[in-house]
């Protein structure tokens, strides 16, 4: 699958953009709403004018058009036609490319039941579920077989739990197909799990481009840390391995349960929103329990960043603004704090 | 849903027919002064019948029929074919858009004097008086249903290789029907309405012709029977083309 190059893009908002995205890798393009994520997916695809070179396998094509690009695009709010069936949306770009109906036949029924929407087949988009969209629009993205694939933050309007099914599914599908695929989005979670490489972007320019753990424990600016939620990053000393898939981590003066698959950890960054706070014990199955005391207080709306202090570790919490004022927490009031597993990244030596 | 169904029909039929009845009752008892000037429903009725036996009514129908039949459907697909091409081309959209604007808002009745002197009185005059009522107000539907089709989808269409003809073919015209019909349903009764009045100002034959001779002979049965047509016959071909619309997109809306 070919090699995605753009060089010194200039539009509307990118101002001399370079970026590469490599054969058969997953690509995450985040970054803040307006930074200019969808106008470069757009580049890529030929939607919109832009000035500079985009290359695929080292072949300039600028001058095809969207419909000669071998793109497939995933769009935010699915963009399936209202007025076609499931079978037939998914047979449109076959159609459009003037195939045999047979052949057409054939790669609709593939692929409802790769995508298990079957018994979908003769419903109108109307009539689906926002995941039984989602799966129509994958389908009809894949049918003709594209190179390359781009989504738009394609799973911003579902249930958490539909999203993250789905986002498993285009990872595992997007590495057996072998596609060069970029992926756009502002969501932290999803950008770590998702991202083989991570490029931030910010006013229509490149900030940082690396692996997740790289950006995550190295960011080269406060933007790019504070896009991923200013982590809380701690050196590790020593850990000790427990059973599950789980270690004991001691952090200077803490002591917290992580991920751990047996090699050697050099730091690890707990994100401010999965630190939970009370002014009681929390009775939890979660395994870090911590008690500290209230540091600072800082309102950065729609969330307040609370700074406590736990031993001798500063650790930020991020609390939305209305779930805080229920808290009646203070500055010096002692509090107990729990951070799930799922919120801890680990970085190996 | 079906439980409800002979709820609404008889809300449909209770209000006309006791219309009917206080029309007939008013009549009768000649609660109005003049009863030559009212007559009963029933006596319309009758009416009715004597004209479509007599050979007045059928011919002068199908006269009108005919012209609206000829003028809307001539008018409304020039109105579509254009509407489509300035919705979806912006050169067709500048350079029809200022002539547009500067004809639409002249009432198509005020074309008349115009057309007898450039088409004469004939059978050509009443179809192009309806021609042009049709043509502006289902070019301007047309024109914003294209208008209306979301940009993504024929961005999605043009991504899965689609060509521009392909995508007004199969996106755009489809999802523009909605507003093609709106405009053709208003504009089915509005046909009616101009073919009458053309009829009764210029032509000597149709409807309006016939309301203007039962004018001069003081027959108010006559006019109230071609008033019933002509209701009915705006009615009856609004319902047609509900009844397409739903065809058409019902399934999808």
């Amino acid at each position: 699958m070919p090699v995605i190059s753009l060089s010194s893009i200039t539009n509307h908002i990118c101002c001399g953009t370079d970026l590469q995205v490599h054969d058969g890798e997953l690509l995450v393009l985040a970054g803040a709403t307006g930074a200019g994520k969808t106008t470069l997916l757009n580049v890529i695809a030929g939607l919109t004018s832009y000035g500079g070179i985009v290359r695929f396998d080292g072949t300039s094509v600028d001058s095809l058009s969207p419909s000669k690009r071998n793109v497939g695009y995933l769009f935010q709010d699915f963009a399936l036609f209202p007025h076609l069936t499931v079978t037939e949306n998914i047979a449109f770009g076959l159609q459009a490319r003037g195939l045999d109906k047979k052949i057409i036949a054939q790669r609709v029924s593939e692929l409802l039941v790769l995508f298990k929407i079957g018994p979908l087949n003769n419903r109108y988009p109307k009539s689906l579920s926002g995941g039984e969209k989602q799966r129509t629009a994958l389908a009809r993205t894949l049918a003709p077989h594209p190179e390359i694939l781009l989504l738009d933050e394609p799973f911003s309007s579902l249930d958490q739990r539909t999203a993250k099914f789905l986002r498993l599914e285009i990872k595992s599908l997007q590495q057996k197909l072998g596609l060069t695929a970029v992926y756009v989005t502002h969501n932290q979670m999803e950008a770590f799990e998702m991202g083989d490489r991570l490029a931030v972007i910010r006013n229509g320019q490149i900030e940082q481009i690396g692996t997740p753990v790289e950006i995550l424990f190295n960011p080269i600016t406060s933007a790019v840390s504070e896009l991923f939620g200013a982590p809380n990053i701690f050196q590790c000393n020593s850990i000790e391995a427990l059973d599950f898939g789980l270690g004991k981590a001691n952090c200077g003066s803490l002591s917290l349960i992580i991920p751990y698959d047996g090699k050697a950890v050099d730091k690890i960054a707990v994100f401010p929103s999965g630190v939970r706070l009370s002014r009681h014990p929390i009775e939890t199955p979660m395994p870090n329990r911590l008690q500290g005391i209230v540091l600072d207080v800082r309102l950065k709306t729609p969330v307040v960043l609370v700074d406590i202090q736990v031993n001798n570790e500063k650790i930020t919490a991020e609390i939305p603004s209305q779930l805080w004022e229920k808290t009646y927490i203070k500055i010096s009031d002692p509090v107990y704090a729990t951070i799930s597993l799922k919120w801890i990244r680990v970085l190996t030596k | 849903m079906n439980e409800h169904q002979p709820i609404h029909f008889i809300w449909g039929i209770v209000p006309v027919f006791v219309m009917l009845l206080l029309w007939e009752t008013t009549a009768r008892l000649q609660w109005i002064p003049g009863g030559i000037f009212f007559p009963p429903f029933t006596t319309v009725m009758a009416e009715v019948g004597d004209m479509l036996f007599g050979g007045v009514l059928i011919p002068n129908f199908m006269c009108s029929l005919g012209r609206v039949v000829a003028g809307f459907i001539s008018g409304s697909l020039c109105g579509i074919s254009i509407g489509i091409l300035m919705g979806w081309n912006e050169r067709a959209n500048r350079w029809f858009s200022p002539i547009i604007s500067l004809l639409y808002p002249i009432p198509a009745l005020g074309w008349l004097p115009v057309l007898m002197l450039w088409i004469g009185i004939n059978e050509m005059l009443p179809i192009a008086i309806i021609f042009i009522c049709s043509f502006f107000p289902v070019l301007y539907n047309s024109l914003t249903g294209v208008r209306q089709v979301k940009p993504e989808l024929i961005n999605a269409a043009r991504i899965l290789g689609a060509s521009d003809l392909f995508i007004l073919q199969r996106v755009v015209i489809p999802l523009a029907l909605p507003n093609i019909f709106t405009g053709l349903k208003l504009q089915s009764g509005m046909a009616w309405k101009v073919v009458v009045a053309s009829e009764m100002v210029a032509i000597p034959t149709g409807i309006g012709a016939l309301m203007m001779r039962a004018e001069s002979l003081v027959r108010l049965d006559i006019i109230l029977v071609c008033l019933m047509i002509l209701s009915v016959m705006c009615l009856l071909f609004e319902k047609f083309f509900t009844f397409l619309e739903f065809k058409t997109t019902g399934k999808w809306r």
